[in-house]
């Protein structure tokens, strides 16, 4: 039951957040709601499978041990543990953290915390560790770079036979997933948030790099996994991986589209309710400074009320 | 970026798009000439290829969202795009025929055949390509109406009638329904 500790402490809390942010009067979207808890149930899902996999694995090992000369953390050769792992890989670090970032975590936050501790949780946010941490540079090398990392590296057989390595290696996965998905397509707070050409270098940076190994791992799999069990989890990374990031890529393109609207310097903040604020960049982009828009947008958006918005606009502002 | 450069970076994004989504349909997935990795190739093809693969999509997607962008602020040229699009389909061909196929040996185009008749044919259809795009190219107006950025009223009077191809209407429609959003 272990594993599904973390999906019931991420759902818990943010059902408190949820209700906290409901107390003050300001309500909470079920869709972000329900978004975060599928992202969340997705890692238990998939903690469960890795678990599984683990004990097969390990099965399959004492078994083979007779009959081969292979080391003791070898996988077995064809035994698919390898794409296993690989759509492991997938829902933990791809499909989970859109799920999550899409429950809009910091923005609930800032909401249902007391105004003095928002505050200085959104003086965290604005330090220069964080501004370092969540730049899309730096969780595109993680994610990414982790990835290298396990796969090229004896690291990938460690973690078949060491459970705690296999549960680090895991939330790594997860964490550097939900930073770089942040980074591009967050709509959560973020001071200093890049232009869009740098996080889209960032994202073609990742995208090259993720179908580079899968073509990698195809002939050259890690320590003790079989041919056809490499082939087949190339595949699934390229073919599958390419699937998950198309929705990525929709969803930063729709971003950069609603930013670089010609009407942008006529906008208010952006609206907390909806969803519409893909960019909490108050300029406009650089090339409007100096070109008039064609046209000018008719509807009204109402201003924001209310503590969670003063302490976003501040943020934005500084 | 000037309206005249993003028009050919979107139709060149869309054109190496194009080119990719069917080397890897038709290519690789129903005829399976194509292979994913033969292993004969070098590190240099290998990360080349998967590069390109992996921003194709990526290129696609922007590329349309450039259009978009394009049309809503009146600032389409048909042609140009058009010639873009034709020009990067080609040049992505071509270097996929030379540098990947030959220089980096990634993969044959078909395997246990004649392979020079599919070469050429290949490379000539690319330059093809490639000729077309560049001569539409440099044979479109630059921008929609005026050179100049200032501001400018929607209206089919500005744009020229060669050049507004199939969607000469719907610059104004566009504009009607981006204001209802």
């Amino acid at each position: 039951m272990f594993e599904y500790l973390p999906a019931v402490a991420l759902i818990a809390g943010y059902l408190w957040a949820v209700s906290a942010s409901g107390r003050r009067g300001r309500p909470w979207p079920l869709i972000r709601t329900l978004s975060w808890s599928a992202g969340a149930l997705l890692t238990a899902v998939n903690m469960t499978a890795v678990n599984m996999t683990a004990v097969n694995t390990s099965a399959v090992n004492t078994s083979a041990v007779n009959t081969s000369a292979v080391n003791t953390s070898a996988i077995n050769p064809g035994g698919g543990t390898f794409t296993a792992h690989m759509t492991d890989h997938l829902l933990l670090g791809m499909l989970a953290p859109l799920l999550l970032v899409a429950g809009a975590p910091v923005t609930l936050l800032l909401r249902a915390l007391p105004a003095p501790r928002a505050r200085t949780l959104s003086r965290i946010l604005r330090s220069a560790p964080a501004r370092t941490l969540t730049h899309p540079v730096t969780a595109a090398v993680l994610n990414a770079g982790g990835l290298w990392l396990l796969y090229l590296t004896p690291l990938y057989p460690l973690t078949q036979a060491t459970p705690w390595v296999h549960a680090a290696v895991h939330a790594h996965v997860l964490a550097a997933g939900y930073l770089f998905t942040a980074a591009l397509i967050g709509t959560d707070p973020a001071p200093h948030r890049p232009s869009f050409p740098t996080r889209a270098a960032a994202l073609a940076g990742f995208l090259g790099a993720h179908a580079v190994l899968a073509k990698w791992l195809y002939a050259h799999p890690p320590q003790g996994v079989g041919p056809a069990d490499a082939e087949a989890a190339a595949h699934l990374m390229y073919y599958g991986g390419e699937l998950i990031d198309l929705v990525l890529i929709v969803l930063f393109c729709r971003a950069w589209y609603a930013a670089a609207a010609p009407d942008q310097r006529t906008r208010a903040a952006p609206d907390l309710r909806t969803r519409a604020a893909p960019d909490l960049r108050t300029r406009a982009a650089p090339d409007l400074r100096t070109r008039a828009a064609p046209d000018q947008r008719t509807r009204m958006i109402t201003p924001l009320r209310g503590s969670a918005g003063m302490r976003r606009s501040e943020m934005s502002r500084s | 970026m000037k309206a005249a450069t993003r028009t050919v970076v979107s139709g060149a994004l869309l054109g190496l798009g194009i080119a990719t989504f069917v080397d890897e349909t038709i290519f690789h997935q129903l005829l399976h000439w194509h292979h994913f990795y033969d292993r004969a190739g070098s590190t240099a093809g290998l990360v080349s290829d998967g590069v390109l693969h992996g921003i194709s999509w990526f290129a696609t997607v922007a590329a349309l969202f450039m259009l978009a962008d394009l049309r809503r602020r009146g600032e389409f040229v048909a042609r140009r795009w058009w010639g873009a699009v034709l020009a990067g389909a080609g040049a992505f061909q071509l270097y996929d025929g030379t540098v990947q196929h030959k220089l980096f040996r990634l993969h044959q185009i078909r395997y246990d055949v004649e392979i020079a008749p599919y070469d050429w044919v290949w490379n000539i259809v690319a330059i093809m390509l490639l000729a077309a795009g560049l001569a539409m190219l440099l044979r479109s107006p630059r921008n929609a109406g005026d050179r100049d950025a200032g501001p400018r009223e929607a209206g089919p009077g500005q744009s020229r009638a060669g050049d507004a191809g199939p969607w000469a209407t719907g610059s104004r429609r566009s504009r009607a329904g981006d204001a209802g959003v």
